[in-house]
């Protein structure tokens, strides 16, 4: 059986799943509009000062909600024993990283780049910058799920792997935040965000290419 | 001469787990037509016998041969032959028992429905296909896991404890079907710490404690 059909059956099979459990599927979502629109409550609402902050909001607000789901990539099958099947399916452990990673993706980046214009507009940020807005979201939670399969996969045989999963994969993610918020920021004030946009698409093919391998590696030393 | 070119051989495996040397120097072999009885006391190390010999679990000393090749060289190959039973079920409690099976026989090869429901039917199961797995009974998810055994269609079974939670009837469909599996030329490793009743056969290899 192909690569591809494996492919297909474990990101149907994940995003089932996630819509059986509608509760889960929705909390990174509301965390980040809960969080980005207390911003402008708690401080003064002032446009100006509130577009200056916008991207830093909306780009802390998009890695913390996209790790809110992070513990569970491979947990729920590792405790129930489906990871060892996963694991002797005859696909190899990339296969099946690449896609509960694809699922991972779908379910909290792609849902935060369709709900960031809400938040866009709440933070007073201009419509013009939206196309950047989205490239560089969807760069940055593709960049992201690749570097949480490899956390999650180190972490997922502790108890509480929460606290280190962040300390693993936050001060990765910090030029995805620098790069992500100054892309933003450039298309807010009409200058050219070409470069840092080239930036994030750099890290996303260097985590994307890597990342299957360091996550299936870090799996398998967990299964043993 | 290998006596396992035709099937699974196990050579002086050794494996340490921490400072305890689980498995020393076990060596068994399996050819079709046979069924294996690894029997033990508890942590007698039968279930990581069985990870060892699935190629989860690597041995420190000593090698794994699937037709007389090393399972490190033919691995893909070799899990297509496989299908394992591990102690938990291994099925997802929010899908219902045929999604369950859909996905996981789906991985190892292209199947149908009613193929499915017929897997789930001679496990004595069909009445829970449509129901999610998380309100079947321990013994009705042992049932659907060996419902997905039976899906995958592979020469080799690895059971580990398949008759655990099993009503007397659950255990003997479980044993004709073991039974019928060997008849046909296939091969089973069953891991169990009690007698085993078959109507077939059944080499033994008990674990020293």
């Amino acid at each position: 059986m192909s690569a591809a059909r494996a492919l297909s059956l474990l990101v149907g099979r994940e995003l089932r799943l996630s819509f059986r459990r509608p509760d889960q599927l929705l909390q990174p979502l509301v965390f980040f509009l809960i969080v980005t629109t207390m911003f402008p409550l708690g401080l003064n609402p002032e446009a100006s000062l509130l577009k200056d902050m916008a991207p830093g909001v909306l780009w802390t607000a998009a890695l913390l909600s996209s790790l809110l789901s992070l513990e569970s990539m491979f947990k729920g099958d590792a405790d129930d024993g489906t990871l060892e099947q996963l694991a002797l399916s005859g696909h190899g452990l990339t296969v099946i990283v690449i896609g509960k990673t694809a699922a991972h993706w779908l379910l909290s980046g792609a849902a935060l780049v369709l709900a960031s214009p809400l938040v866009a507009i709440a933070l007073g940020i201009p419509g013009a910058a939206f196309g950047t807005m989205f490239a560089s979201l969807t760069l940055g939670t593709l960049t992201l799920s690749w570097l949480g399969a490899i956390g999650a996969a180190l972490t997922v045989g502790l108890k509480r792997g929460n606290v280190l999963l962040s300390l693993i994969v936050l001060p990765l993610a910090m030029p995805l935040l620098i790069f992500g918020a100054g892309a933003t920021d450039r298309a807010i004030s009409g200058t050219d965000a070409a470069g840092a946009l080239y930036f994030l698409g750099s890290l996303c093919v260097f985590t994307c290419t890597l990342a299957p391998f360091a996550a299936s590696a870090a799996l398998r030393i967990t299964l043993e | 001469m290998n006596t396992a070119a035709d099937g699974l051989g196990v050579e002086g495996v050794h494996v340490w787990r921490g400072e305890r040397h689980v498995l020393k120097a076990v060596s068994l072999h399996i050819r079709p037509h046979e069924v294996l009885h690894i029997s033990g006391k508890n942590g007698s190390g039968k279930t990581t016998l069985l990870r060892v010999v699935c190629g989860l679990l690597r041995p420190e000393q000593g090698r794994v041969t699937w037709l007389g090749r090393s399972i490190s060289d033919v691995r893909s190959d070799y899990q297509q032959a496989l299908a394992y039973a591990s102690h938990e079920p291994a099925l997802k409690g929010d899908l219902t028992a045929l999604e369950n099976l859909r996905f996981m026989v789906g991985l190892k090869r292209r199947t149908s429905a009613a193929e499915l429901s017929a897997c789930l039917q001679r496990t004595g199961v069909e009445r829970c296909a449509d129901l999610p797995v998380r309100v079947l009974s321990a013994g009705q998810r042992r049932r659907v896991a060996m419902a997905r055994v039976l899906g995958m269609r592979a020469p080799l079974w690895l059971l580990d404890e398949p008759f655990t939670n099993l009503d007397a009837g659950g255990s003997e469909t479980f044993a004709a079907l073991i039974a019928e599996h060997v008849s046909a030329g296939g091969m089973a490793v069953v891991v169990a710490h009690h007698e085993l009743e078959l109507p077939t056969a059944a080499r033994r290899l008990e674990l020293p404690g």
